[in-house]
């Protein structure tokens, strides 16, 4: 662990989060009691597969869920740096506008290839700025000093409409630009997913470096192993709406509790490993619209008794900031034993 | 390691020779491969790796006979492509040399059920005598891809599968016409983490079963080298090879300054292993165009060991590298063995 993460102070609490989608064929239970809590100057990764619902908590987070969405439950605590808590559900629009950014900001999913192609980024810039009452001399200022930070050429970035520059461009402009308002939190939605290796190294290395120099903490969202791996203090895995496990990354990596979580581990090819046995977990994700009942991931598991199929396990303490919700926690942590031994 | 295996001592299933593809872009040519040399035996696994844009799909797709090159040979069972005249001798050369593409979205007709996207390729080869043997031959290839029962597949649409599932219906597609290679163009990049080792395992017991060839292209090296482990991996960039060889040598041994910088790179799921990685920085970042490739090797702009006068001059050919063996391209461990950092 690079961070002694216990003894930091709480900046974001969730707690007994649920989000819904409604469809055509009825509520899809995309988020499901969701909690956790993130430090400051944290990184935490949210992993999981395609669909489990790891977009859907950020955007609930902030407040930034489509028409079709509610949150049914649950509370978001967020702690500011003077030490005056809130509850973002109870944020009005204007308060949630000016909260975004420069508490909390966010790159979204995808967002590089959904930049306004006809605003240059000093546009964009300038438009961030005076949404939080910020000068466009002090905008500039620091807009170029933090593309130097991500490595960017600051002037002629500033000035280029989003075309022309590279994917892995882009992605450091809008990490750039998520702390121009200098947040406590930034949350990052996949956001070296689909690039190069060498992009993505670059990507890693940057935000290192601003974390570094920053403090701020991150709620990292990734479906590689591997990345979580590098940048993360804390795992959270996700299985159908719920988070089923979460540890400091190297608990969850070398003593996963949690099925799902080492399902994902032993089908994550290492390329240091020489010949590898991997397996994948066997079937697909569960109906969101009618999970099934007790652990989500029973029809799934290799460890799967009666029980599982009846009542779901709830989240329980296994070590010191350890947590997981899996009834044979102890054979999951057996069974990664072996493997590495 | 280039002296041939057992199995490599036939003639290559397939052979590019001296292959150069370009496409014309604002009334300029641009040169998208340039001298690709690749041998693809019977039984093998070859991946192409290497960043986006280098040229993998349009190596793949020439392979796979879809493309044909601006210059250069491409041989099938030591047959020139162009000698194949007959209508009845190009359907054979076309049902031998099968791709299935990253988008199973895309390349599925989504109006057809899975049964229609099955029957047509049957159909049109004639692959089938009858209804019945029709019927068959679906439910046996849906069978082969571990889609099962059958019965609850074949009237689907390609909406109704999950992302993993139209993945195998496209393999299923390609082994219709019963090919000898199957050129697989990042068709397990979609998929989850968690299904992707099925499928990959999948095409492996498939390769025995029916002799197949895969030349397998990803940018994921860690993927790489588990499906390649027991064949070859072949690295490009802007348009060449730069480096070839068994996955072991290039994976455990890379030799060539570009290989180096993408291993180093590459996170590894393990916290222990890539916290303690040690990274190659690069003189540059930037990837040139490929309108203005950097003459000699084009790795040198952004090369640590770049050797003024040396690697700027002539384009470096693929030579045995020292120790390990594999193909390297790169001047400076021809001519010393060794690499000296850029002062
Ligand atoms: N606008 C929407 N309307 C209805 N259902 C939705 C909507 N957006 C997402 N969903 C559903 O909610 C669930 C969670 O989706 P979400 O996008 O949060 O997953 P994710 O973990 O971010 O996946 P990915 O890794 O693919 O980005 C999925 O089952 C998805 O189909
Ligand atoms: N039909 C075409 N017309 C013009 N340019 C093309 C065409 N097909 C490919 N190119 C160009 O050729 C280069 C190589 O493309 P190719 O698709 O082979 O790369 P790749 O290695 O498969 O990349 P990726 O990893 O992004 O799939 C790219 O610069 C691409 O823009
Ligand atoms: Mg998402
Ligand atoms: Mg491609």
């Amino acid at each position: 662990m690079t961070l002694n993460t216990p003894q930091k102070p709480v900046v974001l609490s969730i707690q007994d989060l649920s989000i819904s989608y409604l469809a055509e064929r009825g509520r899809v239970r995309a988020v499901t009691k969701a909690s956790f809590d993130l430090h400051q100057g944290e990184t935490v990764a949210l992993i999981g597969e395609s669909g489990c619902g790891k977009s859907t908590l950020v955007l609930g987070l902030m407040r930034q869920l489509p028409k079709n969405a509610s949150i049914d439950s649950g509370s978001l605590l967020y702690t500011r740096r003077d030490g005056s808590r809130l509850n973002i559900r109870d944020l009005s629009k204007a308060g949630m506008r000016r909260f975004l950014w420069s508490e909390c900001s966010m790159v979204f999913q995808g967002a590089l290839n959904a930049l306004n192609p006809v605003i240059r980024i000093s546009g964009m810039i300038y438009d961030t700025a005076e949404a939080h009452g910020l000068g466009r001399r002090e905008a500039k200022e620091r807009a170029l000093n933090l593309f130097s930070k991500v490595r960017l050429d600051p002037n002629r970035v500033f000035n280029a409409y989003p075309h022309e520059l590279s994917g892995g461009m882009r992605q450091r402009v809008l990490l750039a630009m998520s702390l121009l308002l200098q947040p406590q939190v930034v949350i990052m939605d996949e956001p070296t997913t689909a690039v190069d290796i060498l992009t993505q190294r670059s990507i890693i290395e940057v935000l290192k470096r601003l974390r570094d120099e920053f403090h701020f903490s991150i709620i990292f969202i990734s479906h590689d192993l591997a990345v979580a791996a590098e940048i993360a203090d804390t795992i959270a895995t996700m299985y159908a709406g719920e988070i089923v496990e979460k540890g400091p990354v190297d608990e969850v990596f070398y003593r996963p509790r949690h099925a799902y979580t080492l399902g994902l581990l032993e089908a994550a090819p290492r390329l240091s490993a020489g010949a590898e046995t991997l397996e994948s977990i066997p079937g697909s994700p569960p109906d969101l619209i009618e999970p099934p009942a007790g652990c989500k991931f029973h029809a799934r598991c290799r460890f799967m008794t009666d029980p599982c199929t009846i009542t779901a396990p709830p989240l329980e303490y296994t070590d010191e900031n350890h947590t997981a919700a899996c009834y044979h926690r102890d054979q999951v942590l057996a069974t990664r034993r072996k493997v590495l031994s | 390691m280039n002296a041939p295996s057992a199995a490599q001592t036939a003639a290559p299933l397939v052979s590019l020779r001296g292959i150069y593809r370009s496409f014309e872009k604002d009334r300029r040519e641009i040169p998208v491969l340039q001298d690709i040399n690749l041998d693809v035996y019977s039984d093998e696994i070859i991946c192409l790796v290497g960043e986006s844009g280098c040229g993998k799909t349009t190596t793949g797709k020439i392979a796979a006979g879809l493309l044909s090159p601006s210059r250069g040979e491409l041989r099938f069972e030591g047959r020139l492509a162009s000698e194949y005249r007959t209508r009845s001798e190009r359907m054979a050369l076309r049902r031998s040399l099968q791709i299935v593409h990253q988008d199973p979205f895309a390349s599925l007709n989504p109006t057809h059920t899975i049964g229609q996207i099955l029957s047509f390729p049957l159909r049109r080869h004639r692959m089938v005598e009858n209804r019945a043997g029709l019927r068959r031959r679906v439910w046996e290839l849906l069978t082969l891809v571990d889609l099962t029962p059958p019965g609850d597949i074949v009237n689907k649409y390609p909406h109704q599968l999950s992302g993993g599932q139209r993945q195998r219906v496209s393999i299923a597609r390609a082994l219709t016409v019963n090919p000898r290679l199957i050129v697989a163009d990042e068709a397990v990049s979609m998929v989850d983490v968690s299904i992707r080792i099925g499928l990959l395992k999948m095409l492996h017991e498939l390769r025995q079963r029916f002799h197949l060839s895969i030349v397998f292209i990803t940018h994921d090296l860690a993927l790489a080298k588990y499906f390649a482990w027991e064949g070859r991996i072949a690295v490009m960039y802007l348009g060449r090879i730069v480096e070839i060889g068994p996955t072991p040598a290039v994976i455990g041994h890379p030799a060539h300054p570009y290989t180096k910088a993408l291993l180093a790179a590459v996170p590894e799921a393990d916290p222990d292993i890539t916290r303690r990685k040690k990274q190659m920085p690069l003189r540059s970042e930037d990837i040139p165009s490929l309108t203005a490739i950097p003459a000699g090797c084009s790795f040198h702009p952004r090369c640590p060991f770049f050797q003024p006068g040396v690697c700027d001059h002539t384009v470096p050919a693929l030579l045995p590298a020292p120790q390990t063996g594999q193909l390297v391209a790169c001047t400076p461990l021809a001519q010393s063995g060794t690499l000296k950092p850029y002062a």
